[in-house]
């Protein structure tokens, strides 16, 4: 996807880039996917067995804050697609390093997260409720790791690039990658740990 | 990605690089050749990559078939011989799953992408390495699953593949694993087909191809991707589910300990059903192509088929659970699935009407391709009867699990879904070969393959009303029953049906053998045809079209050959070589064709070794995570169109990628 600057200037039915338009209905596709674990969980997050119920192991706050970092990553990641539409490779290049860090505190925290969970008993087939609590998040957590491989990757390539600019596409193309990433998970947080069992 | 057309100038229209070339080390840039091997195996053209889907698909057609003659040789007489048990479960399981996944949805796929560019105007899909990666993606999938066979036994669970059947107690073999994974890989190839087809027809059009001008075959496809989007992510999360409980002990569906059963059902049959209008609607789209044609009429009531095929595309994902009216969902359920399940009859009867309606006063030519296409709307007009039957939830629970349900949804798919495929061969044909399929053979292949298929799956009906049971290997005389319902007498016809039904197809295999051999080519234009894919040379060129129509019509070809004269009449005024001549006379200049590459292969190549992983050892999948890493960064950093110094070996002055034309 590196030739994207070709496409916006060659004519399309729509008007809309043919890589955008791809990327929108590959987002409505993972809507489903989602939307199919998120059932997964809601109908087994009461089934906890023998291990601890949610209320025991999750840590509000925290998760709280990790979440907040996330959707801050969103708004440098606006700044970062901004930079790039002016054509300003080292803005761009500058946001989109802070996006992955922000993605990849993130990560840290869920990993962070899943240890200790598991060391105050909730492994991952200890109950339906902790299969499909990890399944989910799990899920999202890969969602945002590739994203982090994404940004860092376009880092690379625009740090060769000799035309200012050239990327501005693909920059956007992953924001919105990274903007869904976000969304999902304020529904997967809105309904993990914000809903009582 | 897309074709870069440029706009003849005296400008040398060389596309600039956007990364530094010839970077890829062992891996530059593939040739672009016309003869070699690596033309097939590195091509991005959607028009080889569509006649290898159909191989490939045609390949597991006779896969799938042989599978279903052995299951009804088993049955033939009380106390079969011919299969165990495990043999037998693996066989039903194995049968449906290479018939649904492996040749109708890549078999609709190949004429997708053959056709449908063609039919819009277009001269590639947009996402040409897309296209290819998706190709190698179903055959390894499809290969993947199929090793099962060899590798301690295939997947014995049915297709739908029921929680606690699929579960390690019940099938300890490796054989559902190969079937959870080899899915997934078929059906990421599924998706991105979808997003790329999509794409295609959205913002690829000719000028003037608005959306109500389309040809119905490429919107039935359309309608069908839309599906795939939507359909094939809920199969993934209840693949990934059965994975995780079967390779890493979680129990999604284990009732002992809490899980629910209910809920693969319901996951698997939210994909499952949108599924079957995947299955039906492409074939839909072909005999609607078809007959038009050879009732030497338009379609009656254009808007009406599409809408139609839009209606069912909507329906389709509210009828699931009516697959589900014996496991006990509560009478709110069932009547609600129950009333929407009557209700998408009536899209599918507009469609039937409209046919008829087509045919109806129509100089009607009965070539093999129209025999095939009144073929369907005959026999999937049975099966659809039989499917309303189903609606009625008191019914269909007597009916569930037997071999009624298996009549109804053969006449369905086979009577319709495949019937209108083989119409599609003989029609198409010259279009992709530049032969003519022989109508003689034709006439065989047709007869033999109505007459077995009747005999097959007609009995059914009346087994299963007597209450033969579905996936049973066995069955005895014993309870048997007398006379006319003898259960006897009828799976001995339906085994001999079988038997037709193969020669039948053997036939088509005969007919495809001479016509390879013949000389004779085919007319440019045989059947007199509407749509914009006659509109180019048989075979088509690479680049399909020297110069991009302009359309102002729906059947612009047709409107392009006939005018009305004075009396209303339409009357021949052009012949398929003079407007094709128009066409050469106002070639573009310079037309430039996305260039070949490695990567798709080699991303498709990463997946089965993930699945391989899986199952026998994690560093194994953590090798084909790197593999399908190291294809995203080549792929990535790969211009989609090759500059000049980057072909090897370097050719001078014109490339293959410039072509010159006129």
């Amino acid at each position: 996807m590196a030739d994207t600057a070709l496409h916006t200037e060659h004519h399309t039915s729509t008007g809309l880039s043919n890589v955008k338009l791809g990327m929108w209905l590959f987002l409505g596709s993972e809507c489903l996917l989602f939307g199919g674990l998120i059932s997964t969980y809601m109908l087994y997050r009461g089934r906890v067995g023998e291990g601890p119920t949610p209320s025991q192991v999750f840590d509000i706050p925290f998760t709280s804050v990790s979440s907040f970092v996330l959707l801050m990553s969103s708004l440098t990641m606006v700044l970062a697609v901004s930079a790039a539409n002016q054509k300003d490779d080292r803005g761009t290049t500058l946001w989109l390093t802070i996006t992955a860090l922000l993605g990849a505190t993130f990560v840290g925290g869920q990993v962070y997260e899943f240890t200790a969970f598991y060391n105050e008993g909730l492994g991952f087939t200890t109950s339906l409720f902790a299969s499909s609590f990890y399944v989910l998040t799990g899920f999202h957590g890969v969602h945002v790791t590739v994203g982090i491989i994404m940004l860092m990757s376009l880092v690379g390539i625009l740090k060769r690039s000799k035309v200012p600019g050239s990327k501005s596409e693909t920059v956007e193309m992953i924001g919105l990658y990274w903007h869904f990433v976000d969304v999902v998970w304020i529904v997967i947080f809105t309904l993990i740990y914000l809903i009582p069992v | 990605m897309a074709i870069i057309e440029r706009p003849a100038t005296d400008t040398p229209a060389v596309v600039a690089p956007t990364v530094p070339s010839a970077a890829y080390g062992a891996l530059k840039r593939p040739v672009s050749t016309t003869s070699t091997w690596r033309s097939w195996l590195f091509t991005v053209d959607h028009k080889k990559l569509g006649l290898m889907y159909g191989a490939v698909a045609l390949f597991f057609f006779i896969v799938g078939g042989l599978e279903a003659v052995l299951i009804r040789l088993q049955l033939a007489a009380p106390d079969g011989k011919v299969l165990n048990a495990d043999l037998y479960n693996q066989m039903f399981t194995m049968h449906a799953t290479t018939m649904v996944f492996l040749f109708v949805m890549p078999m609709a796929s190949a004429f997708a992408n053959y056709f449908l560019p063609l039919q819009i105007g277009a001269r590639d899909v947009a996402f040409p390495r897309i296209n290819a990666f998706g190709f190698w993606a179903f055959l390894f999938g499809g290969i993947f699953i199929n090793m099962s066979w060899f590798l301690g036994g295939a997947a014995d669970g049915g297709w739908f593949m029921y929680a606690p059947n699929s579960g390690p107690i019940f099938s300890p073999s490796n054989g559902i694993d190969f079937w959870v994974l080899g899915l997934q890989i078929t059906g990421i190839a599924s998706l991105t087909g979808a997003v790329n087809l999509i794409v295609t027809v959205l913002n690829m059009r000719a000028p003037g191809m608005s959306l109500m001008r389309m040809p119905i075959f490429t919107w039935m496809v359309t309608v069908v991707q839309f599906l795939l989007l939507f359909a094939m992510p809920v199969i993934t999360v209840a693949l990934f589910l059965l994975m995780f409980q079967r390779n890493f002990d979680a129990t999604f569906f284990d009732v002992a300990a809490g899980a629910d059963p209910l809920l693969w059902q319901h996951l698997f049959w939210i994909f499952g059903h949108p599924e079957v209008y995947i299955l039906i609607l492409p074939s839909f789209g072909i005999i609607s192509e078809v007959l038009p044609v050879f009732s030497r009429k338009p379609l009656f009531g254009y808007p009406f088929v599409v809408f139609s095929g839009a209606a069912i595309g909507f329906v389709g994902w509210g009828v699931w659970a009516h697959h589900m009216f014996a496991s006990g969902l509560g009478p709110v359920s069932v009547a609600v699935f129950s009333v929407a399940t009557m209700a998408i009859a009536v899209p599918t009867g507009v469609k039937v009407v409209n046919w008829t309606m087509t045919m109806w006063g129509g100089k009607l030519q009965f070539t093999v391709a129209m025999k095939f296409a009144i073929g369907l709307v005959v026999l999937f007009t049975i099966g659809g009867l039989s499917g309303v039957t189903h609606s009625v939830a008191p019914s269909d629970t007597q009916q569930t699990d037997t071999y009624y349900i298996v009549a109804h949804f053969h006449y369905v798919l086979f009577g319709g879904a495949i019937l209108g495929l083989f119409s599609g061969f003989y029609y198409w044909w010259p279009k992709m070969f530049g032969k003519m399929l022989s109508e003689r053979i034709g006439n065989w292949n047709f007869w033999w393959m109505v007459v077995g298929m009747n005999m097959t799956f007609g009995p059914m009906h009346i087994l299963g009303l007597q209450g033969q049971p579905r996936r049973m290997y066995v069955w005895t005389e014993a309870r048997a029953g007398e006379g006319f319902f003898n259960l006897g007498f009828w799976n001995l016809i339906a085994s001999i049906g079988s038997i037709i039904l193969t020669i039948g197809v053997l036939f088509f295999l005969i007919n495809i053998f001479v016509t390879a051999r013949s000389k004779k080519q085919a007319p440019l234009d045989p059947w007199d045809a509407r749509s914009l894919e006659w509109m180019t040379s048989n075979p088509p060129k690479e680049h399909n079209f020297d110069s991009l129509p302009t359309v102002g019509h729906l059947d612009e070809f047709f409107h392009r050959k006939y005018q009305e004269d004075e009396n209303g009449q339409m009357q021949r005024v052009k012949s398929a070589e003079e407007v094709l001549k128009e066409l050469e006379d106002n070639a573009d200049a310079h037309i430039h064709m996305p260039s070949p590459s490695y990567w798709p292969i080699v991303l498709a190549l990463g997946l089965p070794v993930i699945g391989f992983g899986i199952i026998y050892s994690i560093p194994l999948a953590l090798l084909g995570g790197a593999i399908v890493l190291f294809g995203c960064y080549g792929w990535a950093l790969e211009p989609s169109t090759a500059t000049e110094d980057e072909i090897d070996p370097p050719s001078g002055g014109q490339s293959q990628e410039v072509v010159k034309v006129g």
